[in-house]
């Protein structure tokens, strides 16, 4: 599947309510390890058709990002049944990024 | 089997990646994380020879279309081992061994830490190593930045612009960077050198709360601050290779400007070489070296 734009007002549905597991993407355009992660994030959203991957740009949100306490990016956070379970800050490999949605 | 493995897809891999294909090799390169190296975290590259300007990102992904282009094979996994088989060599990585004549390590450095005990826990709860990525949510906030060298000093004066207060620490009394960096700090209103001391404890509840500085005379000084931007280098990424390759003390493989290491068919290119330059020209020279000695040693 296709990465999804989120903002503050489809969150909720799309992250929180999300019967799949979520794999949310904090970045923003000017950050070079972000646009380094782009391309890992979307072939794992391609080749994982059980999780939901989103991706919040935080200049546009910085409402979420605060709430999520996002204080350095690129920033990954898992999301099971609108909680929480994992989190990881930096460039991450490929193989890194599925260990840390199934863990 | 392949001609060539390079280890690293950083500048001077693909490089080197570019020169062995123009040969009419067959070339893999393995990387780690993602292509472009280092140079991914700056947003702006200014000294590189005709572009007077581009990104990091932007330089790193021609670079690495140009090379794909070509037909270098690209795998992204982590070289953990070599197994030196005299004419032929097995790069190791979690998953895979793959065999060449030859090898290329070309695998650059890594942030250096402070090494306190909850340093790692705190990286995007206060603690980063890249101002331009992380600065931009410490609008009006107190920060500190530790370091001595163009990048500490660099970091200082773009967090100044952004930031209410910068505490600039560094363990001696003057700083390594350009005179021009030094210069332009001294006229910052908030920026505050915190001279001759180091970082013995990073203090956080949930978050960094501040941190401690001891200076040399033994008094210590508590700071508060919303983040801290470390900045005291780089360590070569050479160790999975120590087994087989020289290092120095600085953990540098001690090869000359031809790159060889010292074992027929292994060689280093980039950051990870010892040298008095560490930039992207000197970087992509090496490439292009290491691959030109490659090539004449399979050619024999
Ligand atoms: C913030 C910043 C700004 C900079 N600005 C400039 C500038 O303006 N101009 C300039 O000329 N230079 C600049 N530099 C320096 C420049 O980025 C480096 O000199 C250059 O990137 C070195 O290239 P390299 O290929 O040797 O190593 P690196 O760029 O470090 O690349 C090494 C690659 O190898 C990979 N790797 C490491 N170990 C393994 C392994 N075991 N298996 C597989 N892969 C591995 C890494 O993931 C990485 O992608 C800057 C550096 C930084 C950090």
């Amino acid at each position: 599947m296709a990465v999804i734009e989120v903002t503050a007002k489809t969150f909720e549905d799309e992250v929180l309510k999300s019967d799949k597991p979520v794999l949310v993407d904090f970045n923003a355009g000017w950050c070079g390890p972000c646009q380094a992660l782009k391309p890992i994030i979307a072939e794992y959203a391609e080749s994982h058709p059980g999780v939901k991957v989103v991706s919040v740009d935080i200049d546009e949100e910085d409402e979420l990002s605060e709430n999520y306490e996002v204080f350095s990016i690129p920033c990954l956070v898992v999301f099971r049944d609108g909680e929480e379970v994992n989190r990881q800050v930096g460039l991450i490999s490929a193989d890194s990024v599925a260990d840390l949605v199934e863990a | 089997m392949y001609d060539i493995i390079i280890i690293g897809g950083g500048p001077a891999g693909m490089t080197a990646a570019i020169y062995g294909r123009r040969a009419a090799k067959k070339v893999l390169v393995l990387e780690a994380l993602s292509c472009g190296g280092q140079i991914i975290n700056t947003p702006d590259i200014e000294n590189y020879p005709v572009e007077e300007h581009i990104s990091g990102i932007d330089f790193s992904n021609r670079l690495h279309k140009q090379a794909e282009n070509l037909g270098a094979e690209f795998v992204f996994e982590k070289a953990v081992d070599i197994n030196d088989l005299g004419d032929s060599k097995e790069v190791i990585t979690a998953k895979n061994t793959y065999t060449a004549k030859a090898v290329i390590i070309a695998t650059g450095s890594a942030n250096r830490k402070l090494g306190l005990e909850n340093e790692d826990s705190l990286v995007g709860r206060g603690v980063s190593y890249c101002a331009t990525c992380d600065g931009n949510f410490y609008r009006n906030k107190t920060v500190a930045v530790v370091g001595g060298g163009n990048t500490a000093l660099e970091d200082a004066l773009y967090l100044s612009d952004i930031a209410a207060k910068v505490y600039l620490i560094h363990r001696r009394d003057s700083f390594r960077g350009e005179e021009a960096n030094a210069a332009k700090l001294s006229e910052k209103p908030n920026i505050e050198f915190v001279l001759n001391s180091n970082v013995t404890a990073l203090n956080a509840e949930k978050r960094l709360k501040s941190v401690e500085v001891t200076n040399k005379d033994g008094s210590v000084r508590t700071l508060e601050v919303n983040g801290l931007f470390i900045a005291v280098g780089r360590i070569p990424e050479n160790m999975n290779f120590a087994r087989l390759v020289e290092l120095d003390e600085a953990g540098y493989i001690p090869a000359g400007e031809n790159c060889h290491t010292g074992v027929p068919g292994i060689y280093a290119a980039g950051d990870n070489r010892a040298k008095e330059v560490r930039q992207l020209v000197t970087a992509v020279s090496d490439g292009a070296v290491a691959a030109t000695e490659v090539v004449k040693y399979i050619n024999g």
